[in-house]
């Protein structure tokens, strides 16, 4: 590291991104102090097996802990308490307000907040029905689904992203009647595009109902359980409902603080994750990073960014001059026994798909997207070693597109240029 | 200690899974290093059923294929989550061009739902 590294870290926020971020500045030989903040009463725990393994009852809270028996960050975790303010020093830095009317005054800020799951829906707080976001919500929604299974009573679950999917896959398999209910033309069609009907078709073969272009318009109660209320068709009666409706920054708390937010909520960044308030900096769910290709913010809401970024912000805040290299995004979803995985941005694609191993009928097949003959991204169902291999060689956009924008200006940018990340195509490793 | 395979067979950057009554009923996983070392570990990531043959190997370490836990082959240390306990390592050897593993007599992390 170079230059002198802040005495106080606070970083607000104590799942994925925040634990990522102190165990990479531990890493990275930080021997300040370290102030993890919380609002959530569990320490660090992993949120994807929240829709499979721990909602199936196959691991329970203490499987899914993020942190080894023997791992010592040597910080200070102040865990059940929201951060209510952020105020900027002069010099850098800020001080962070408590629920508990404490603060904590750092001179490097990370904020990892995370996201809360949406409820925007009639009815969002009848008892029955759900989110799905955290721990808590998880085992509130175990135990409905459980009694679901034994009564036979129906789930239906309403949305089209990955955790509408996992939910009604869950369910299904410990013995629920399942309808999944989606507004797009399949199910995780957003992530997966044309290979969506794939995920429809593995729902099907496992008894899921599953309902496209359907708009939900709330829920009621009806006789002793639940209905669906759809836009344009019958009620879906219901023991236990699932809003799989998205999620929104968890970034309420930075009103008036100064830190400068895009439209949807999320922490405005530059391309390492720095805010407009020097010695702030924000990663996770929270965050919008520039996005060189899109020239834009970009909220990016994924476990391995959350991971990997949170290596970058540390060095950020450690005055490295050499960041971790970035890599295309990662993200998957086990559906039954098939592993869907997806790398890169198919968005950047200038040509149509390419199956390079499999058959979308038979429901295993990788699939190659090109920019220039240069693979962008990859879609895989149930085959893991091949995704790899291509995920080895895929290329960044930011690499071969020329950028039309640049960042926004913004008032109080941090004054510490930002330093170039490395992009794992030049084959160089920090 | 058993005969794994050819050293030929196994190209720097390549990984092989072995599964047969000398694995004792564990896979083991065997890699070649773009620098040139030779390592074994158990292939099993102790995190959930995935091949970490089948993962992204750099440097000294395999990145699991499925939810990028990461293992240090020299010891079998986690250095990424989810994953949380290590892996077992098994002692390599190189004679007359053919790679021979010794399976550690230690017990293996399998992950749940996995049995040896």
């Amino acid at each position: 590291m170079n230059g002198a590294a802040p005495a106080r870290i606070a970083i607000v926020g104590a799942s994925l991104a925040g634990l990522s971020t102190a165990r990479a500045l531990r890493a990275r030989g930080y021997a300040g102090d370290l102030v993890i903040i919380g609002d959530e009463p569990h320490r660090p725990y992993d949120r994807p097996p929240l829709s499979k393994d721990f909602l199936s009852f196959a691991s329970g809270a203490e499987d899914i802990a993020l942190e080894s028996d023997e791992e010592e960050l040597a910080a200070r975790w102040v865990l059940g308490t929201a951060a209510t303010g952020l105020v900027p020093r002069p010099g850098g830095g800020a001080v962070v307000q408590l629920a508990d009317g404490e603060s904590v005054q750092a001179d490097g800020v990370v904020v990892a907040t995370g996201a809360t799951a949406r409820r925007s829906m009639a009815g969002a707080e009848l008892p029955g029905v759900h989110v799905l976001r955290t721990l808590d919500d998880a085992a509130a929604l175990r135990a409905d689904i459980l009694a679901a299974a034994r009564d036979g009573g129906r789930v239906v679950v309403v949305g089209g992203g990955f955790i509408g999917s996992e939910v009604a896959a869950t369910a299904r398999q410990l013995g629920c009647d399942v309808t999944l209910l989606v507004a797009e033309g399949a199910p995780m069609e957003g992530p997966l595009g044309p290979f969506a009907t794939a995920v429809t078709d593995l729902h099907t073969a496992h008894g899921v109902s599953v309902r496209t272009g359907i708009l939900v318009r709330g829920v009621e109660r009806a006789g002793g359980g639940l209905a669906v209320l759809l836009e344009g068709g019958e009620p879906v009666t219901a023991a236990v409902v699932v809003l799989g409706l998205g999620a929104v920054p968890a970034t309420s708390w930075l009103a008036g603080s100064g830190v400068a937010l895009i439209a949807n909520g999320a922490v405005e960044c530059d391309p390492t994750g720095a805010t407009n308030v020097p010695g702030v900096y924000a990663v996770g769910d929270c965050a919008a990073w520039w996005d060189t290709a899109r020239g834009r913010h970009e909220p990016v809401g994924h476990w391995t960014a959350a991971k990997e970024r949170a290596a970058v912000v540390a060095a950020r805040l450690l005055g490295e001059d050499r960041l971790p290299r970035e890599r295309a995004p990662y993200v998957w979803s086990d559906l039954y026994d098939c592993r869907i995985q997806l790398a890169g941005d198919r968005i950047f694609a200038d040509s149509d798909p390419i199956i390079e191993v499999g058959d979308v009928a038979d429901g295993s097949f990788a699939a190659v997207y090109h920019r220039d003959g240069a693979p962008v991204a990859v879609v895989g169902f149930g085959q893991v070693r091949h995704v790899t291999a291509v995920r080895k060689r895929l290329v960044l956009p930011a690499s071969i597109i020329t950028p039309s924008l640049s960042p926004a200006p913004s008032p109080a940018r941090s004054p510490a240029p930002a330093p170039a990340i490395v992009h794992r195509t030049e084959g160089v490793v920090s | 200690m058993f005969a794994a395979c050819p050293l030929a067979s196994l190209a720097p950057g390549d990984a092989l899974r072995l599964e047969g009554p000398e694995t004792d009923g564990v896979p083991i996983a065997v890699f070649h290093t773009e620098d040139g070392e030779i390592f074994a570990i158990d292939d099993t990531c102790t995190h959930q059923d995935a091949s970490l043959a089948d993962g992204w190997l750099e440097g000294c370490e395999v990145e699991c294929p499925l939810h990028a836990s990461r293992f240090d082959l020299r010891t079998g240390k986690v250095d990424a989550p989810p994953a949380r306990r290590p892996v077992r390592t098994h002692e390599v050897s190189v004679q007359d061009d053919t790679i021979y593993i010794e399976v550690s007599t230690e017990a293996p992390n399998l992950p749940p739902g996995v049995q040896a």
